[in-house]
């Protein structure tokens, strides 16, 4: 008798495994690509600070304190979308916001921060993407946390969301404030 | 007519050049086969269904434009897709390496074989027991 239902129980299994398939994919993006340098110094760069030129800054000037890299341009959409809560929250982080205007142009990337205002400590630029590359950057917005040691220990990659700040960036640096005051 | 069928069949042609968007300087025909072949190997990152060499997104561009580069510095293509691994992971490579992580990935599918095989072996086996016991050319009501 069982032997009956057996075509209904495969198709049940193979309907099964595309649900599980399906529902895996909303809740963990295949689209991410995991960053082989978190616990990974950054890349080392030197690059000029956005509308003075001659000015550069580099890993060792931002060494001795964590540090959030956001890699923004000003013809990334999902960059605008972000902007506010950088805007509003991200001075409660209490550490500095680099803005790393990623292959664009100076006059829009200064017009852009005109506009929705501009929430980082200093922006550098890298015009031609180069050092975007040894960062592993695919796209915009994407942010580092960046520690004291120059060790990357978190990436997100998209927009920094209200609970990606709450759950994820927060607790990191109390954490990492806890093991080096 | 002849000069629809020639414009037709120019039209059809191009897409199988269009991967020669960048016009690199190559230097031989065997360097742009080697960099043909390369940056077919890699994923890239912003169209992850298209190579490298077929993309136009415009950090495959770059990439494309860097895996020539580091050619001409006389990387082997070894240390290039390493290059792009260290910053990109494995995601890059459409030829995954096999390791701990990857491993469902290479055996997965001959897991699903051995299954199947296992399936049609038992059938198959419980059919001749059936037919075995029946006289011959009688239908059973295992048929299907």
């Amino acid at each position: 008798m069982i032997k009956r239902f057996l075509p209904l129980i495969g198709f049940a299994l193979v309907a099964s495994l595309l649900a599980f398939g399906i529902s895996y994919m909303r809740n963990n993006s295949m689209n991410e690509v995991p960053s082989p340098l978190i616990g990974k110094p950054a890349p080392s760069f030197r690059l000029p600070v956005l509308n003075q030129p001659e000015r550069f800054v580099s890993n060792a000037d931002l060494a001795g304190k964590p540090y959030l890299l956001n890699v923004f341009a000003s013809w990334c959409f999902a960059c605008r979308e972000e902007h506010p809560l950088l805007m509003a929250e991200g001075r409660s982080l209490g550490i500095p916001v680099v803005g790393f205007n990623y292959k664009d142009e100076t006059a829009d990337a200064t017009r852009w921060l005109q506009q929705f205002g501009d929430p980082y400590s200093v922006v550098i630029v890298d015009r031609d993407g180069a050092i975007a590359i040894d960062f592993g950057v695919y796209g915009a917005p994407e942010s580092f946390l960046v520690d004291g040691k120059g060790i990357i220990r978190y990436k997100q990659i998209g927009p920094i969301t209200p609970d990606v700040l709450a759950f994820e960036l927060k607790p990191l640096l109390a954490s990492l404030k806890g093991a080096a005051p | 007519m002849r000069a629809f069928s020639l414009a037709l069949c120019l039209a059809l042609l191009s897409p199988a050049m269009a991967w020669a968007i960048d016009a690199l300087p190559f230097k031989d025909r065997a360097e742009e086969l080697r960099f043909q072949h390369l940056t077919r190997q890699l994923r890239c990152l912003v169209c992850q269904n298209e190579s490298l060499a077929d993309s136009s997104a415009d950090l495959a561009k770059d990439l494309r434009r860097e895996v020539f580069d580091q050619m001409q510095q006389g990387k082997d293509d070894d240390a290039i897709r390493q290059y792009l691994t260290d910053r990109y992971s494995d995601f890059v490579l459409y030829d995954p390496p096999l390791r701990g992580a990857t491993v469902l990935l290479w055996f997965g599918p001959l897991l699903v074989l051995l299954i199947g095989a296992a399936a049609v072996t038992r059938i198959v086996r419980k059919r001749a027991a059936i037919q075995h016991n029946t006289a011959p050319g009688k239908g059973t009501e295992e048929d299907w």
